[in-house]
């Protein structure tokens, strides 16, 4: 394409535009409250900036910023602890994610050629579908006179009904149910890629099968491990449905916590300070996807 | 023999396993919204009387209605933006701020909800935009035009630019050889990419909860709402319904794009 046509400018400029004023101004003005007080006032927080009373005043404005906020939220170990947990639970689905979702993944591949499409279809199917629905239909299963209960009461597996309802064993099993497309999509892309004779080549060398699906395709594949963590990970830290429809009063979760902090106490500038050390949380993660990303774009 | 296409049985078990998590759930609900009995835990018979209820749940019915126009309004914006970007980034070649550009693009994707919500509504407030129909519209432009980028993308990626050279060395303007060669073998993946943008907006309730104004609640929300209550039969009702109207337009839409693909391949 010519280098300097209109189109191309069009192109870069409206995407970008948006982007900055709708996704980053918004995280500046999140980061700016994380620094200011709590008001009783419209809108709730001070000091509030007006950019037409001249340098002096803004000066004298940006002199009112502090970092008391964040000091409050470290200092309190229920929200120290709601970001650990956060993090383990999400991590926790990740981990079983991935242990059920590589064998889907890999079936798919494996799978002739014909009948791929539909498999993957059925995969991605459910992800379409309403995600708060998704999260509900667990409720009638895990409840205490749920499904899951009744039928293994009247198998007699159990002779009381379990309490998984209300409990973080349901916050993760709803985290891998809702996010399993997200995990096994990437692994198949990895999987399907990869080239057999690989496999082969190891055979004719004397490797087993089970040799050399640890050493060949597992760490052909680690890219496609790599990007549905990730995109399992990230989203899960901040999860707000799951454990709120899902998990109980010992689930403290931070995506929660944010929308207590901001709905139930009205506190807008703890709950920008959630938001940012959630930020600084999941920086990492967010940059390594962006990274691997981006290699994707550059590679064909 | 180490290698072997197709499914072994231990495969093909895993694979029929993973399909059976991923819909046994789904199926449970939908046979319950036919039961007769309101205690969710008892069967109580077959019964539509749940079905029945819903058209005379206005509420419910304003909210769906609400949900679809800015589904609509929301997924033709975000198809625009999201192809435009995915076409700065794979078509641009250089420019400066590039990797900044595509950070941008790929961020949203993964953002949780609640700070995409959060951050948004702090914006609305800060420049005193009314909270209505137009901030959650706005919202949801600005987290599914990164999905249609990154669908349009893949499909841009997998296509050669020659065409296109071609186009212009004879003279076409970029513009011009934009709607007469790409945009026409880009379509099906521009298609999914509103379908999705649709779905993802329809189905938002997080950045719809920040970012709507009172009298706009939207479909999400209002089923939320409920089901905090707890499981009744009418939630599971109105979950079918809308599980069976996406899954048929989902199924009609990869149909027409296989159609398509294979009409565009054989010419």
């Amino acid at each position: 394409m010519e280098k300097r046509s209109l189109f191309r400018s069009i192109a870069i400029a409206l995407p970008f535009l948006w982007l900055a004023c709708l996704f980053l101004l918004p995280f500046l003005i999140v980061f700016k409250i994380s620094l200011s007080d709590d008001a009783v006032a419209q809108p709730p927080y001070a000091p509030v900036f007006d950019f037409g009373a001249g340098w002096a005043a803004i000066r004298e404005k940006l002199a009112l910023l502090d970092f008391e906020n964040y000091a409050f939220v470290l200092g309190d170990s229920l929200y120290v602890y709601s970001y650990f947990q956060s993090v383990m639970l999400a991590g926790l689905a990740t981990v079983i994610l991935i242990a059920v979702g590589y064998p889907v993944a890999y079936a798919i591949a494996r799978a002739p050629r014909a009948i791929r499409p539909i498999l993957l279809l059925l995969v991605v199917l459910p992800f379409f579908t309403s995600f708060l629905i998704r999260v509900y239909a667990w409720i009638g299963i895990l409840s205490r006179e749920g499904l899951l209960n009744q039928l293994l009461l009247s198998l007699g597996v159990i002779s009381e009904p379990l309490e998984i309802l209300s409990t973080n064993v349901a916050v993760v099993i709803g985290m891998v149910y809702s996010y399993f497309p997200f995990m096994v999509l990437p692994l198949y892309a990895a999987l399907e890629r990869m080239d057999d004779s690989l496999l082969e080549a190891a055979a004719d060398l004397g490797a087993t099968p089970a040799s050399a699906f640890w050493r060949i395709t597992v760490p052909v594949s680690a890219p496609g491990i790599v990007a549905g963590a990730l995109l399992c990970f990230i989203p899960a830290v901040g999860e707000f449905v799951i454990p709120d429809l899902l998990g109980g009063s010992d689930t403290q979760m931070i995506g929660r916590t944010v929308w207590n902090e901001f709905a139930v106490n009205r506190s807008w500038s703890v709950s920008s300070a959630l938001a940012i050390l959630i930020l600084l949380v999941l920086l990492v993660p967010i940059l390594i996807y962006q990274r691997m990303q981006l290699r994707e774009l550059e590679e064909r | 023999m180490a290698m072997r296409k197709g499914l072994s049985p231990v495969t093909a078990t895993a694979l029929a396993a993973g399909l059976a998590f991923l819909y046994v759930p789904l199926f449970l609900l939908v046979i319950y919204s036919f039961n007769d009995s309101r205690l969710v835990t008892v069967w109580g018979g077959w019964s539509t009387r749940w079905y029945q209820g819903l058209l005379q749940n206005q509420a419910l019915m304003d909210a769906a209605w609400v949900s679809l126009k800015v589904a609509a309004v929301a997924a033709t914006i975000a198809t625009v933006l999201g192809t435009l970007a995915a076409i700065a980034l794979v078509r641009a070649g250089p420019f400066r701020g590039r990797t900044f550009f595509a950070g941008l693009v790929y961020a949203p994707l993964v953002m949780p909800e609640v700070i995409t919500g959060l951050a948004l509504l702090l914006l609305f407030v800060a420049i005193d935009f009314e909270r209505g129909f137009w901030t959650v519209a706005l919202a949801h432009v600005t987290f599914t035009m990164c999905f249609v980028a990154v669908i349009v993308q893949s499909r841009l990626l997998t296509f050669d630019g020659s065409l296109e050279e071609a186009a212009l060395d004879l003279g076409a303007t970029p513009t011009r050889a934009f709607f007469s060669v790409t945009l026409p073998v880009i379509f099906p993946a521009v298609a999914a990419g509103w379908l999705l943008a649709f779905t993802l907006s329809l189905d938002d309730l997080v950045i719809a909860s920040f970012t709507a104004g009172p009298g706009n609640t939207t479909l999400p929300m209002r089923i939320y709402s409920q089901v905090r209550l707890g499981v009744t039969p009418e939630v599971n009702a109105i979950s079918t319904v809308f599980i069976i109207v996406i899954t048929a337009v989902v199924l009609t839409a990869s149909l027409a794009m296989k159609w398509q693909q294979g009409r565009t391949e054989r010419e």
